[in-house]
């Protein structure tokens, strides 16, 4: 399962390299997500489904979120300038990286050994402590439930930045602007803005 | 599905074709999104993942339809409300546990029997509240992103009218 787990592996870098040195922004797009679906058929094989659903279905949404986005903006034309600079300082990076991972890899316990001990206590205590069948669940919401209102934390962060980066007017001013608003609209707005949609 | 006369114009959205299989896909879409997210706490899935895949329903809808027909099945002004107070109910849920001694503390844990639906507590409650925020917050940003947006919205419009 292991040699499945490593050809997953290269397949992911490979779409990954496809993706940044791709100059079509589409197909740069497509191929990101080789790697989501990848690392979500990885999730399956590790025994992980819940992870894996997730996986599965962020990346279908955000692989329609970028192709919404960026198949209208096609800059095709940008220039690669040939410089040897980046490539020879990054090649050096890359072998002091190999060379500390060869001594730092043989460290880390095997696969599947976890150091941690708390997982355990988990997997015996979890049903009878919170009576919730699926562990994961009840890790998520139970145990580390501040790690779950950090991620509550981040999405509402998001959502009202994108909400006021994207809005192109404040509320202050609907009334002045009522002929190109583009902002938070109420549901007259709605009717009245698309009616030639 | 049940559409509104008013709100269906044929000319939005994509093909015949497409709009009549997301007719009879998109209601299986949604339970099995609240199945995901009610039997989080059971089976595989959860609030994130179950929520997720209801955004994914409401893109859908707006894809195949327009975006009058999902912005009229939730608008994002109501998504934006949603979002809020999935968050708040999620932190409300978090401060019911002093009620028992301490921060998320799951008050409710020993009433219920295993394998049934109301069991585990705040866990069920946890998992609707967070989906219905993943699902609001997703749809959201998907509007703000692909509609509203300044930059992409002017392209859309001369897309759009480009075509008439």
């Amino acid at each position: 399962m292991e040699i499945f787990l490593l050809v997953l592996a290269i397949f992911m870098i490979i779409g990954s390299i496809i993706a940044i040195e791709n100059r079509n922004l589409l197909s740069a797009v497509i191929s990101a997500g080789v790697v989501g679906f990848c690392l979500s058929i990885a999730f399956l094989m590790l025994g992980a489904p819940d992870i894996a659903i997730t996986q599965v279905v962020v990346e279908i949404l955000i692989l329609v979120i970028l192709i919404r986005a960026t198949i209208t903006i096609d800059n095709t034309s940008i220039g690669k300038p040939v410089d040897m600079l980046p490539i020879v300082s990054s090649l050096i990076f890359f072998g002091l990286f190999l060379i500390f991972a060869f001594f730092a890899v043989r460290e880390i316990p095997q696969f599947g050994e976890p150091l941690m001990r708390v997982s355990q206590r988990y997997l015996e205590a979890g049903p009878d402590e919170t009576g919730a069948m699926n562990i994961v669940t009840s890790v998520l919401l139970d145990y580390r439930g501040y790690d779950t209102l950090g991620e509550v934390t981040v999405l509402f962060t998001s959502v009202v930045g994108a909400f006021v980066i994207l809005r192109r007017r404040g509320r202050k001013h609907k009334r002045e602007a009522d002929t190109e608003k583009v902002g938070i609209l109420e549901d007259e707005d709605i009717k009245k803005n698309f009616e030639g949609f | 599905m049940n559409l509104d006369k008013e709100l269906f114009d044929p000319k939005a959205g994509m093909t015949q074709i497409v709009k009549t299989i997301v007719r009879f896909a998109i209601g299986i879409i949604f339970i099995f999104g609240a199945y995901v997210v009610l039997y989080g706490h059971l089976t595989p899935g959860g609030g994130f993942a179950g929520g997720v895949i209801l955004a994914a329903g409401f893109i859908v809808l707006t894809l195949a339809f327009g975006r009058r027909v999902s912005l009229s099945k939730l608008s994002d002004a109501v998504a934006s409300v949603l979002d809020n107070s999935g968050a708040l109910m999620f932190l409300v849920i978090a401060l019911l546990g002093y009620t028992g001694g301490w921060f998320f503390l799951n008050f409710l844990a020993y009433k219920g029997e295993p394998f049934r639906l109301v069991s585990a507590g705040t866990i069920p409650l946890s998992n609707i509240v967070i989906g219905i925020k993943v699902m609001s917050s997703l749809f959201a940003v998907f509007v703000a992103l692909s509609i509203f947006g300044r930059f992409i919205s002017t392209l859309v419009d001369e897309e759009e009218t480009g075509r008439e």
